[in-house]
């Protein structure tokens, strides 16, 4: 990178905001973030656009509809590196829930004009039609991961994210654990920290918003929840929640949605 | 056809969510002015048939990351109809506290980084932080202390965890609020202060006839609960809305338009919260809105980043007060049996009206959901507006007017990401 300040663009595809809301909740940070990087092209926050090319591509949310299919190429050949925030982005979240069913069933029960509405029949993650440099996880992402990115970028380091477990996470937080000791089914041990094992230190179980970690083991998460008394209903719907289209998540709910057709 | 001219914005910054501004002017005359609200569709109401209802509030809230609180607890309200359950006592204060939380982020992130720049000339809260710092400096603390407040009871400040139907996962000690509250008093004076900032600001004149629709409570400010009413003599229970109001599909928007049957467009948000609820503010509330000559009727919108900062001062103050008087309660959440039914529920989002029915079956699982956003009700009142205000400044060079226009959707602080079940401004003169 040179000398001159990085030029970065903050991208929206089908999502919800908040991703891209965590840099302006960097309350303490923003301003130092705005010197050392020219926000060239932000429109949640600014109406000034810079022209690309850009060095950098903050990517949020899924690929919904033919016209964002292209976009999105797009962007990737006037960005250096492409970074995706958040589930929508590097999952599809929780609007791929329609991959699993009839899209034109979805659009009937919402508009009175389906005629008028463009969608793809599914939503897809970024990586699925362009490379991607860098994917930032979590539903929503966590502010302090994000600062992390961006001082790696200026730092022309890889970000040290980690990738265990939030089981992980819960042990360190000295927290008793939801599962064994409350029966409370929490997908903790097959999904990836980043929330500070929010919900087990809040008494519930953990329900994914940082999608599957590396060599998590669903179906032996299926296993430890059907001994737990849990229905194989609930079992498929925690799966596949806002992370439910990315592996392993996505195979085990199938297994589950086979096993009960049969 | 040379007297024809057509503006664009093909995306409206400082708006949460993606949508556009169509305006067609001919020989001087407005002919066609359309919010174009292309944020895609993603469903919500489809793909929450067949979950469970007590994955309402932490699906929903994933509609929008600005005002997650609103959906959580228009959902959780809607199931707690169904299973007739009330929460009262602490734990309701709590639910009162933690929208505070949402109402002082989601304003001040408003009023100083998307609305303010718009009165001083500036394309961005950068951009003025380069020439105010110190302003921009208590914005962004401001909006800190809001967001702590919803990071303390929710876990976190965007999707938080902890709000559940029949109360929370987790209750607070008291003793865990001292840090915060004296963070607090700090924000009660700067939010007196920013008051007086908004009030400093240059608003066109541009007073209208408005229908206000917003909850109405006798004894307290509208958060969770209430009647809906309007200065037009409007006055039901939230389970007679669809009576109502109704939604209508048009073309070029992604988002449905609400319509008062028989009325028309109307208008949600802070200055029908104000306007309805003027005398259930608090006193110093009241006190700081007698001092700039703002108890009355507000019908200008460009004055709506006003009232937002009187709100911002209500909610500090109430959140003052509920800490002050908080007392952890025995349990965190109380107990139901499941049963089938339809509810209702509707909270004032920091934006305005957040309707939620569900229809849920004896094993708990939704049969059918409708959601009704406040930028959806707002959006045809939006366009009235555009249709009101062009004509008078039609001598503006398009580029002094699309900004102007700009200025006047960003009066509503729209959210698109939450309507679309928005902007690109094109002017077209003819």
């Amino acid at each position: 990178m040179s000398n001159t300040k990085p030029k970065l663009a903050v991208w929206k595809f089908a999502s919800c905001d908040g991703c891209q809301l965590s840099l302006l909740d960097c309350e303490d940070e923003l301003l130092a973030v705005a010197e050392a990087v020219q926000i060239a092209y932000f429109p949640e926050a600014t109406r000034e656009v810079v022209e690309g090319p850009y060095d950098v591509s903050f990517v949020e949310g899924s690929v919904t509809t033919p016209h964002d299919e292209e976009r999105i190429k797009e962007i990737r050949e006037m960005s250096g590196i492409v970074i995706t925030l958040g589930a929508c982005a590097t999952s599809g979240g929780i609007q791929a829930l329609r991959n699993f069913a009839d899209v034109n069933e979805f659009t009937n029960i919402v508009y009175a004009h389906p005629e008028y509405i463009s969608t793809l029949d599914t939503s897809h993650p970024i990586s699925d039609y362009i490379n991607v440099d860098f994917e930032l996880r979590g539903c929503p992402i966590d502010k302090y991961q994000l600062l992390e990115v961006v001082i790696s970028l200026l730092a022309g380091k890889r970000p040290a994210i980690p990738t265990h477990s939030v089981c992980m996470d819960c042990k360190l937080k000295l927290n008793t654990c939801v599962l064994v000791a409350g029966n409370e089914p929490c997908l903790g041990p097959v999904t990836q920290a980043g929330c500070g094992a929010l919900c087990p230190s809040y008494n519930r179980g953990c329900y994914g918003c940082f999608g599957p970690q590396d060599s998590a083991n669903t179906d032996s998460m299926t296993e430890v929840w059907r001994h737990l008394g849990v229905s194989d209903d609930t079992i498929l719907q925690t799966f596949r929640g806002f992370n439910g289209f990315i592996e392993p998540f996505k195979g085990a709910s199938e297994r589950l949605e086979e096993h009960k057709n049969h | 056809m040379k007297n024809t001219k057509t503006i664009k914005v093909d995306y409206l910054a400082r708006v949460e969510g993606e949508g556009a501004l169509f305006i067609k002017i001919k020989d001087n005359e407005l002919q066609d002015c359309k919010l174009k609200i292309f944020e895609p569709p993603r469903f919500f109401e489809a793909f929450l048939q067949g979950r469970h209802f007590t994955e309402a509030p932490d699906i929903t809230a994933r509609i929008c990351g600005i005002c997650p609180i609103a959906y959580i607890m228009s959902s959780i309200h809607a199931m707690e109809r169904i299973l007739g359950i009330e929460v009262g006592g602490q734990l309701r204060e709590l639910r009162r506290l933690i929208y505070c939380g949402e109402w002082i982020e989601s304003h001040v992130l408003h009023v100083f980084m998307l609305h303010a720049p718009d009165f001083l000339g500036y394309q961005d809260a950068i951009q003025l932080a380069g020439d105010k710092p110190e302003l921009v400096k208590m914005a962004l603390r401001l909006k800190k202390a809001g967001n702590e407040l919803v990071r303390l009871l929710g876990g976190r400040e965007i999707h938080p965890i902890n709000n559940k139907v029949g109360g929370f996962y987790k209750v607070p000690e008291k003793q865990d609020f001292a840090p915060l509250l004296e963070e607090l008093k700090w924000a009660k004076d700067a939010s007196i202060e920013a008051v007086k900032v908004a009030n400093s600001l240059e608003c066109p004149d541009f007073d209208q006839d408005y229908e206000f629709i917003a909850l109405h409570h006798p004894d307290e400010y509208p958060f969770n609960e209430g009647r809906l009413i309007s200065n037009t003599g409007l006055d039901i229970d939230i389970q007679d809305y669809e009576d109502h109001f109704e939604e209508i599909h048009v073309e070029h928007s992604n988002a449905l338009h609400s319509i008062h049957i028989e009325h028309g467009n109307y208008f949600v948000g802070p200055l029908a919260r104000y306007n309805l609820n003027y005398n259930q503010l608090s006193e110093l509330t009241k006190q700081v809105a007698v001092d700039i000559g703002y108890d009355r009727i507000v019908t200008n919108p460009f004055q709506s980043i006003v009232v937002r900062s009187l709100e911002t001062v209500y909610a500090i103050d109430e959140a003052i007060r509920i800490i002050e008087n908080y007392e952890k309660p025995e349990k965190p959440a109380v107990d139901y049996d499941i049963k089938p039914g339809i509810g209702w529920g509707c909270t004032e989002a920091p934006r305005g009206i957040l309707y939620h029915r569900y229809e849920i079956d004896e094993k708990g699982t939704i049969k059918t959901a409708k959601i009704v956003p406040p930028t959806a009700q707002n959006q045809s009142r939006i366009e009235e507006d555009l249709s009101n205000f062009i004509p008078k400044y039609m001598d503006l060079s398009d580029e002094d007017l699309t900004w102007k226009c700009e200025q006047a959707v960003r009066n509503y602080d729209p959210c698109i990401s939450c309507a679309t079940h928005f902007l690109k401004l094109d002017i077209e003169r003819e």
